[in-house]
């Protein structure tokens, strides 16, 4: 019954807290989904294709199949009613080729799945895998975009009569009379090369299927628990009801397992047919050649302006690489790129088309960013480029552009409604801690000695929190239900996935702050179907926003149902709720969060039309995406002799709203900062004409290293979002989207003595040293 | 063909019969149910999988277990004694090293073997040690805070 609880009077939110989940991580015990063990567990292996495009003439399963150890082979013929994988984009006329979870009779990229073992042993599955044999009759692969809408293109899927899965356009303004009244008119195509976005923890899937139940368990490395098992429900004719899911600890997504993979069916349909627990966990080599790649753009810009830097209009089109198939959000994408391309800035005429092409490649899906670090790295190199044509300041381009404080909600140019905005505060933010005139005036120094020293801005802005209903895939909503149980401990669920970001801990201090209950008395849950009422999942940084705005309307329900109880105990219709205690204003006699709790579930008096217990589940929608923000300024040095980069100073002033814990904050900003470093200087995925994957390990990806990374000197302005309750606004992809302009300008501000006017990612020394060999071109 | 091993692991004796052929990681995990080691690449790249062998921190992997006999690990659950987390543990929680957790073990061992060599690292230091542990959440800034941390924390001892 009722414990004597401390009182939390110290106001949490906003306070740099150590996380709750990281005990558990720190000392090997969490459970992500390879250390799940149960009794009789079996462990399958895939076999793939080493082709990218091919007929398969026949499979031979016999000398697996009599392996000691192993219980079951399975090809495309036999899981062919299962399925497909699903895609949630809708766009007009998109061509939706069917998805099975094995190949039926073509394979149509390097790494399809074509068959399964199942067995006793990791090591026998593996054993037995390379015993099956597969007759393919290879055939012409695409794995060029642009090659790819060549009508001599070999096309991906036979069925279509050339590559194009999908054209868009849209048009705001009137672009022919912007361009017919400008001054001056720039054209750059800009690459935005496919990445591979290597999770730490690859994907993973543990299934049981309780038979007499017809219960399907299922374990999975996922950000999306409650989509994935309605989608997956369906794929395999289950009632959802009788699919519970798991996402277990999870070990980094950055969008790539917010998504319904094959393999979360197919070690569902093994189990089920062996009647076994089956586990089957990723390799890195699958990893890379079968989870979802992101960016794969090739896009071209026009930007019109005046001749005082008033920008006029912008035509965009943009060529998504899509790969073979659809996964849930891939044509999606680039139309988050339409949105955001305008940026930061006034002007109201803008011409966007896409392209969506197939090629015989892995998907490219969300990956941190999702869209908009494209649109931002085009928008922002566009007035980095006009900038240094009408010679005017990088940064005052940039104010002269933007919104005022005053303007907002702001309008933009592709219809969306920026909520809340103060661009001007982060830049000059930035450029106060640069020391940003004097950086000009040792980069002229350094110059005059011959140095390659470059300053580069980038100016951002986000779509996030997603979202409102009507503009998203799924529903744009999330969940929280609060339960003050009858000890006065409080047990939060949220229908987001967290893997990472620490809403165990943000969302217990909202909840502290809000019951006045100790954080060491709240315990938040999430992932598991079975315990958390349904909710739509991490991603799109919209985890506080939507899903911490909606734990903060079901605190207030509790608040108002224990006030009431509050009200009986003390005898007074008088009475406040605050600190963890509720006090009667006239006597000043209180009662704790525990006493009511008590009262609330013993239930021997009750007040009038209330109810006994203490629970409050609320579903909660916005009203409106929220737009962060920020600034970035990167000073680097080039070196003439071997074309290396060398970072010298990173400035990030990131406003993501009301801050939560800021020593979280730091941390999603750095991460993200450092994955697109990455873009700018090191990854891209390679195939090669023949479609295979040459850049297919770790050993050949060049995710930065510790030693590669500069140290980022990091500040806040804080402009709240009007569209929740919290003020917050998101921080999971905005060092992500702010990052790789800046770097890039940077470094053709450091050429810019040589001509140099623009370059694509990733911009490796090799790339750079041609550059300043070929004496100016780019 | 299987061969008999015996390794010290955290400090307890341990014997087995293995195939040849086991990597030390999947004795590890699947043999002694130590599942803090993680494998993220199967390569050696990523470093998830970092133990103490003899002292020395290596790839478990990237060896078999029979090269492990007579010899002793140590692994990430042999870090905290007496349910008192190790300073370098610590040092994480305080300063948010990690995020998603999944290379956090292998980062934590490089980190305590760097402090046993270097006692107080400075950045390049730190930086060059964890080179072979890749972090795809945190861009390593928290890290090297966290090991100047428990640096500090060594000497205020």
């Amino acid at each position: 019954m009722a414990t004597s609880a401390p009182v939390q009077t110290e106001r949490l939110v906003g306070k740099a807290i150590r996380r709750k989940e990281d005990p558990r991580l720190l000392t090997g015990t969490a459970i992500y989904v390879d250390d799940i063990q149960m009794p009789g567990l079996h462990h399958a292996c895939i076999v793939r294709s080493p082709h990218a495009a091919a007929k398969i003439r026949s499979i031979s399963t016999e000398a697996a199949r009599k392996t000691a150890g192993v219980v079951g082979v399975f090809t495309g013929e036999d899981v062919k009613d299962i399925g497909p994988v699903p895609t949630g984009a809708a766009l007009p006329g998109l061509r939706i080729p069917q998805h099975k979870i094995l190949a039926q009779d073509r394979v149509y990229y390097s790494g399809h799945a074509v068959a399964v073992v199942v067995a006793t042993d990791k090591y026998i599955a593996r054993d037995a895998a390379e015993l099956i044999e597969i007759d393919y009759d290879p055939t012409p692969a695409i794995a060029d975009p642009e090659r790819a809408l060549r009508a001599d293109a070999p096309r991906v899927h036979p069925e279509y009569p050339d590559n194009v899965a999908f054209t868009y356009h849209q048009e705001n303004g009137d672009v022919d009379a912007a361009f017919a009244s400008a001054d001056v008119v720039l054209k750059q195509r800009i690459v935005s090369q496919r990445l591979i976005p290597t999770a730490m923890e690859t994907r993973g899937v543990v299934a049981e299927w309780r038979a007499a139940e017809k219960l399907l368990h299922l374990y999975t490395s996922t950000q999306i628990p409650h989509l994935a098992r309605t989608l997956l429900a369906g794929m395999l004719g289950l009632p959802e009801n009788k699919l519970h899911l798991v996402a277990p600890e999870v070990g980094g997504g950055f969008g790539s397992k917010l998504n319904v993979y094959a393999e979360e069916a197919l070690i569902s349909f093994v189990a089920m047919r062996v009647g076994k627990p089956v586990k089957w966990i990723e390799s890195r080599r699958e990893n890379f050649a079968v989870t979802i790649h992101g960016r794969g753009h090739v896009d071209h810009l026009e930007i019109v302006a005046k001749k005082d830097g008033t920008i006029l209009a912008l035509k965009v089109h943009i060529l998504q690489d899509l790969g073979a198939y659809h996964q849930l959000l891939t044509a999606l994408i680039p139309t988050l790129s339409v949105l955001m391309v305008p940026g930061l800035y006034k002007f109201h005429n803008v011409r966007a088309d896409i392209t969506g092409v197939f090629t015989n490649c892995v998907p490219t899906d969300a990956y941190r960013g999702a869209g908009r670090p494209e649109a931002t790295h085009v928008i922002e190199r566009m007035v980095d480029m006009l900038a240094a044509e009408l010679n005017i300041d990088p940064a005052e381009i940039r104010i002269k552009n933007y919104p005022k404080p005053d303007e907002f909600p702001f309008q933009t140019a592709t219809g969306l409604v920026y909520d809340s905005g103060n661009y001007e505060a982060p830049l000059r933010e930035a450029l106060r801690i640069a020391g940003y005139q004097e950086l000009r005036q040792e980069q002229a120094k350094a110059r005059t000695e011959g140095k390659l020293i470059g300053i580069g801005l980038s100016t951002y802005g986000e779509i996030c929190a997603f979202g409102p209903s009507p503009a998203t895939p799924a529903g744009g909503w999330e969940s929280a239900t609060v339960k003050v149980e009858p000890s006065g401990m409080v047990t939060v669920l949220t229908g987001t996935s967290p893997h990472g970001q620490g809403e165990e801990t943000t969302f217990a201090q909202i909840t502290a702050d809000e019951l006045g209950v100790s954080l060491d008395h709240v315990t938040v849950l999430h992932g598991d179907t079975a315990v958390v009422q349904y909710g739509i999942g991490t991603f799109g940084s919209r985890a506080t926003a939507v899903g911490g705005a909606a734990l903060y309307y079901a605190l207030q329900e509790i608040k108002t149902k224990m006030a009431r109880f509050g009200q009986m105990l003390l005898e007074s219709d008088d009475v406040t709720l605050a600190g963890g205690l509720c006090t009667c204003n006239k006597t000043g006699k209180s009662t704790t969060v525990a006493h009511i709790a008590a009262a609330a579930y013993r239930a021997l008096k009750l007040p009038e039309g209330t109810d006994p217990g203490l629970v409050a589940t609320r579903f909660w929608e916005p009203p409106n995406f929220a737009y962060p923000f920020g600034a970035h300024l990167v000073v680097t040095e080039v070196d003439r002799e071997t074309g290396e980069i060398k970072i010298l100073r990173y400035v990030a002033v990131d406003d993501c709203g009301n801050v939560i814990n800021p020593l979280l904050v730091a941390g999603q900003v750095h991460g993200g900062v450092v994955q697109a470093l990455g873009q700018a200087l090191y990854e891209q995925a390679v195939y090669d004409e023949t479609g295979q994957l040459i850049s297919g390990e770790l050993m050949d990806y060049a995710i930065p290293r510790a030693h590669m990374v500069p140290w980022l000197e990091c500040s806040h302005t804080v402009t709240p979002s009007p569209v929740n309750p919290l003020g917050v606004k998101g921080v999971g992809e905005a060092g992500t989207i702010g990052c790789s302009p800046a770097v890039v300008n940077s470094v053709v501000d450091a050429l810019r003595p040589l001509g140099v006017k623009h370059i694509d990612m990733p911009m490796t020394p090799n790339r750079i040293w041609n550059i300043i060999n070929a004496g100016a071109q780019a | 063909m299987k061969s008999t091993i015996s390794i010290t692991v955290n400090g307890t004796p341990c014997s087995a019969e293995v195939e040849p052929r086991l990597l030390l990681v999947h004795f590890l995990r699947d043999n002694l149910g130590l599942t803090g080691t993680h494998i993220g690449c199967e390569t050696s790249i990523c470093g998830a999988c970092t133990v103490e062998l003899d002292g020395a921190t290596v790839k478990s992997c990237s060896l078999f277990a029979v090269q492990a006999n007579g010899r002793s690990v140590t692994t990430i659950e042999g870090l905290a004694t007496a349910g008192e987390m190790h300073r370098v543990q610590e040092a994480f929680w305080k300063e948010h090293g990690l995020q998603c957790g999944f290379c956090t073990p292998g980062m934590v061992m490089s980190c305590k073997q760097l402090l046993d060599r270097i006692p107080d690292p400075n950045e390049a230091e730190i930086r060059n040690a964890i080179e072979g542990n890749l972090c795809r959440c945190t861009g390593y800034q928290h890290i090297v805070n966290a090991v100047k941390a428990a640096a500090a924390a060594a000497s205020r001892r």
